[in-house]
C-alpha cells in the first residue's frame, strides 16, 4: 500500500478544506481530527498540501536518481 | 437560505462594520454554489459580481498557449475574487475555479458601490484588500521576472539526491520553496518544466532523475 500525505495533528485546526479538495476520499475528517485513509487511489497531486492554511498536510517526495544515472 | 452575519464579519471587506450595517450589506449578497472543477470566471469576460469564497477553495488561473496552467492564487474561505472586472469594468484577467464543493457569497457591482460610496470604512478595507494583492502579484513577478527558479529547483534535487532503494530525505515542494525562498507555485512550475525538459520524471511520491548531465547544466553546475 502506497505512502499517504502526512497530517501534523498540533498544526491542523480541522478546517476541512484538504478534505474538500481530495478528489480520491483519501482524506476524511473522524472524531474531529483529520485522517489520511490508506488508499492505491491517492495520485500524490498534493492540493491538499496546497490549500492548508496552517501547514498541517505535507506530501514529501523522495528524490532518487534513475538507476542509468548512478 | 439567509446569509451568516459571522461569514460577513469575518471577511476583510466587512471588518469594522456595525452589526445593523452588515445587515443591510447582508440583504444584497446571495449565495452560489458550484461543485469541484466548475469554472467560476472566464479570463477575457467580464463579470458584475464580486465573489467571497465562504466554504471550500477556489483556484485563480491562466493556461498558457501550449495548454500549461499558471494557478496565481489559492482562495480560500474568507478572500474574494472578481475584484479587477467589477472594480475597474473591464474584463476577468485570469480564470477562477472551483477546487472542491465551493459555497460563495456574491454582491453586484451596483450595489457595492452604493455601500463604497455610503461607508467609507468599506472603501478603506478595499484599499487594503487590493494592497495585499499588489504585494502578493509583485512577489510572483519577482519570480517570474528576476529568479531562475528552476535552476535552483534543480540545483536543490541534485543536492538531495539519494539511491533508489535506501532511506532518503524526503523534500515537500513547500519545503524546497522555503529553501530557495520561492513561491510553493513556483516550484510546481519548475518541476513540470524539469519534467519537460527531461530532466526529470515525477512518479507519485518520488521525482527520478533521468538525466543528470541535464539537470547539473540547468543547475549552472558544469
Amino acid at each position: 500500500m502506497s505512502d499517504m500525505p502526512i497530517i501534523d495533528t498540533e498544526k491542523c485546526q480541522v478546517c476541512g478544506l484538504c478534505v474538500s479538495v481530495c478528489a480520491c476520499g483519501a482524506l476524511k475528517v473522524v472524531d474531529n481530527t483529520v485522517k489520511a485513509v490508506k488508499t492505491d487511489d491517492c495520485r500524490w497531486c498534493t492540493l491538499c498540501e496546497l490549500v492548508c492554511p496552517y501547514g498541517a498536510i505535507s506530501c514529501p517526495f523522495e528524490i532518487v536518481l534513475d538507476s542509468d544515472q548512478e | 437560505m439567509p446569509i451568516q452575519m459571522d461569514l460577513l464579519k469575518s471577511i476583510p471587506y466587512f471588518h469594522g462594520l456595525s452589526d445593523s450595517v452588515l445587515a443591510l450589506i447582508g440583504r444584497h449578497v446571495f449565495e452560489k454554489k458550484a461543485e469541484r472543477g466548475e469554472i467560476l470566471s472566464f479570463e477575457g469576460t467580464p463579470s458584475d459580481v464580486l465573489y467571497f469564497v465562504v466554504a471550500g477553495v477556489v483556484k485563480e488561473f491562466k493556461i498558457s498557449a501550449d495548454g500549461k496552467e499558471q494557478i496565481f492564487r489559492i482562495i480560500r474561505p474568507g478572500d474574494s475574487f472578481n475584484e479587477v472586472p467589477v472594480l475597474s469594468g473591464g474584463v476577468n484577467l485570469a480564470s477562477a475555479a472551483a477546487m472542491s464543493t465551493v459555497v460563495l457569497n456574491g454582491i453586484k457591482k451596483k450595489d457595492l458601490e452604493n455601500f463604497i460610496k455610503e461607508h467609507p470604512q468599506v472603501a478603506l478595507n478595499l484599499v487594503k484588500v487590493l494592497s495585499r494583492r499588489v504585494e502578493e502579484l509583485i512577489a510572483l513577478v519577482e519570480d517570474f521576472s528576476f529568479r531562475h527558479v528552476s535552476g535552483r529547483v534543480a540545483k536543490i534535487l541534485l543536492e538531495y539526491t539519494g539511491s533508489a532503494g535506501s532511506a532518503n530525505p524526503r523534500l515537500t515542494q513547500q519545503e524546497i520553496a522555503a529553501i530557495i525562498g520561492t513561491a510553493r507555485e513556483m516550484v510546481g512550475r519548475s518541476l513540470k518544466n524539469l519534467e519537460g525538459e527531461g530532466a526529470i520524471k515525477m512518479e507519485r511520491n518520488r521525482i527520478i532523475i533521468t538525466n543528470k548531465e541535464t539537470l547539473k547544466e540547468i543547475a549552472g553546475i558544469m
